[in-house]
């Protein structure tokens, strides 16, 4: 008896109780479509999430301060250490320029920005002239300030969209002079819109000015060259590694810092960030899953159970196939198949309906969806599988069953 | 020479509850190819055990079963199921046709577990199979469309399927009407003649009247064997009947 054969006898004992079938089939659909949304979803939020963050910058590094690890003592946030200072940045793009294709160094202040009868709060950013480059945030009107502003602390500025509608309703922000704090700054330009940044911030929230302005004008810091921290962008991903030692030693080394002493500064990359990102949301994807998996295994043992019924019901026809000559494997092949059937049925309509379920809710909360081939085959394979383990013993049974003692039952 | 079937001292032990009972306690028989035998006896005079170990659906607790020369009294359970679909037909009372299955695919039933033909031969034998046992138009009936002396033909014709030597039959005009069961009875005195070995068992005297040679069993033993020399009264004060 070839496997065509009791798959035809499969198919037809499926066939016969329809309802029957059916009913126990929605337990595996509804399970399989479960496995195969939540995977979608979870999988559509956490590349979403990796491309808004790589977003944030190009190829981007950061450097903070941090505070050396002093054995006691009062210890301040990160980025609170007072060690890292615009020059190391210039040092970096001039001793690594192989690897180091931009450097900034960033400081922030929250202002108040005004102009005529407007007036904003938001948030000043000191950069270099290579923010544009590093933050992939191009100028949309006017232009960046240049080199020459930067170096005599110029008081010049430009500004996010958002603070353009909120200050410039009507008018052409360029060239127009705004005060941030109760300094006059000229816009000179207006950056393109960003967007919602990864953490849910409003990204064009923000006025640019020389790195130099801000730390010496603005904030009239006695310490001009401290930074808050350094932003960076590389040639290439690639020499990441490379990149993040190279600039570890010469920090180091500028910093005077004794061999055994701890880093005062920390170096972070956009992977790090993306990877504790897709750490949470895969810890939601696992536990979604294996709710989702739970309702499986009650699929499966819906179909246990009526594979059971199935053998008892048709008990007369099992003493009969034995009667003519149908071996235990065979009946146990055939309950097997069928339990198989049964299940993959199920699962191909439960792919089918998670895909379609995925689509829909994608579309009606416009979350962005991932169907990964991957996960519907997996899901379909895992749905075979379902149908071989709890087809099992319901099978078994059937096969160990005396023939004579069938042909007997009424 | 070689026997059909040969048994030497057969016994069977069934353990109700303490004291074991013997449905068959020492049975010796041959069966020669071509033979028409009837196994007659009163409800639990041992004739059903003894054709279930005839017909290779039971084991003997002892004793040697030859069939066709071979040793089948200790095989194990996927054995059986071999020789029961290569060296025997089987014929039961209640038909015992698969239900929403149409007669052809019953007939065709044997042959998908010896798997010795293709697909059409095997639709094809089905075919002349049906034709032989006269349901020639009728092999897309299903079961419940068929009387019972048609079910029963269907259920002959499947029994032939994989050509075996021999054909056992129990009560095989149990549940049928008279015409129909003279009808079956005349189908397998045809079948006889044709040199087929029939071993049936029954209780009715005109139905085992077909049989050329009649066997009677009485707790466990064979009390009486023909051997097939034509004498099919019975001897007096052996009552067979009595079980419905």
């Amino acid at each position: 008896m070839n496997v065509f054969m009791i798959f035809r006898v499969a198919v037809r004992a499926i066939w016969r109780n329809k309802t029957r079938s059916a009913l126990t089939m929605l337990g595996i659909i509804f399970g399989i479509a479960a496995v195969i949304v939540v995977l979608a979803i979870g999988r559509g939020a956490s590349l979403n999430m990796v491309a808004e963050i790589s977003k944030m910058g190009n190829n981007m590094v950061m450097i903070f301060s941090e505070q050396r690890h002093a054995a006691a003592g009062v210890r301040g946030a990160a980025g609170e250490g007072q060690s890292l200072t615009a020059s190391d940045g210039l040092a970096i793009r001039r001793e690594l320029s192989h690897l180091v294709q931009a450097v900034t160094p960033e400081v922030r202040t929250q202002m108040q920005v005004v102009y005529a009868e407007k007036n904003w709060s938001t948030t000043v950013y000191g950069c270099s002239t290579e923010f544009s480059t590093i933050r992939n945030w191009d100028v949309v009107e006017g232009s960046f300030f240049d080199e020459l502003e930067e170096k005599q602390c110029a008081r010049v500025c430009l500004i996010g969209r958002t603070v353009a509608t909120n200050l410039f309703p009507n008018d052409d922000p360029v060239g127009r002079t705004i005060r941030i704090g109760n300094m006059p700054f000229k816009v000179k330009g207006v950056m393109g819109v960003k967007g919602v940044g990864g953490f849910g911030q409003d990204q064009d929230d923000a006025v640019l000015a020389p790195y130099t302005t801000v730390k010496r004008v603005l904030q009239a810091s006695k310490f001009p060259d401290n930074v808050r921290h350094i932003k960076l962008s590389l040639y290439s991903m690639d020499q990441l590694d490379e990149a993040k030692r190279e600039i570890g030693l010469l920090l180091r080394q500028r910093h005077r810092l004794a061999d055994d002493d701890d880093d005062d500064f920390r170096i972070i990359d956009m992977a790090e960030i993306t990877s504790t990102m897709s750490a949470v949301s895969s810890t939601m994807t696992v536990l979604l899953a294996a709710v989702a998996a739970i309702s499986l295994l009650v699929g499966g043992i819906g179909i246990m159970n009526i594979m059971l019924v199935s053998v008892t019901e048709r008990i007369r026809e099992i003493g009969l196939r034995m009667a003519i000559g149908a071996t235990p494997a065979n009946i146990l092949g055939q309950f097997i198949l069928e339990a198989v059937v049964l299940s993959t049925l199920g699962g191909a309509l439960g792919v089918a309906l998670g895909v379609a379920g995925a689509q829909t809710i994608g579309n009606l909360q416009g979350w962005p969806i991932l169907v990964e081939p991957s996960s519907a085959i997996g899901a379909f394979l895992f749905s075979a599988f379902v149908g071989m383990f709890f087809g099992f013993y319901p099978a078994w049974r059937a096969s160990r069953l005396n023939p004579i003692d069938c042909l007997r039952y009424e | 020479m070689e026997h059909l079937i040969e048994i030497r001292d057969l016994r069977k032990i069934y353990a109700i509850g303490e004291e074991p009972v013997a449905a068959l306690d020492g049975v010796s028989l041959t069966i020669e190819n071509g033979e028409f035998v009837a196994i007659m006896g009163a409800s639990g005079s041992g004739k059903s055990t003894m054709l279930n170990i005839l017909g290779c659906l039971d084991t003997p607790t002892s004793g040697s079963y030859l069939l066709d020369g071979i040793e089948v009294a200790r095989r194990s359970r996927s054995e059986l199921a071999r020789i029961r679909n290569q060296k025997l037909g089987f014929i039961f009372q209640n038909f015992n046709l698969l239900a929403r299955t149409t007669a052809i695919e019953n007939v065709e039933l044997p042959d998908f577990y010896l798997g010795r033909l293709g697909r059409s031969a095997r639709r094809a034998r089905a075919r002349a199979l049906l034709e032989r046992v006269g349901l020639g138009g009728r092999g897309t009936h299903t079961p419940a469309q068929l009387s019972g002396g048609q079910q029963q033909r269907v259920a002959i014709a499947r029994a032939l399927m994989n050509e075996p030597p021999v054909l056992f039959a129990d009560e095989p005009t149990g549940n049928l009407d008279t015409k129909s069961s003279i009808e079956i009875m005349n189908l397998f005195t045809e079948l006889s003649n044709e040199g087929i070995t029939i071993v049936m068992v029954t209780h009715e005297d005109d139905i085992a009247a077909y049989a050329k040679r009649h066997l009677v069993m009485r707790d466990g033993h064979l009390i009486k064997d023909d051997g097939g020399r034509g004498a099919t009264a019975l001897p007096v004060g052996i009552s067979v009947g009595g079980a419905a």
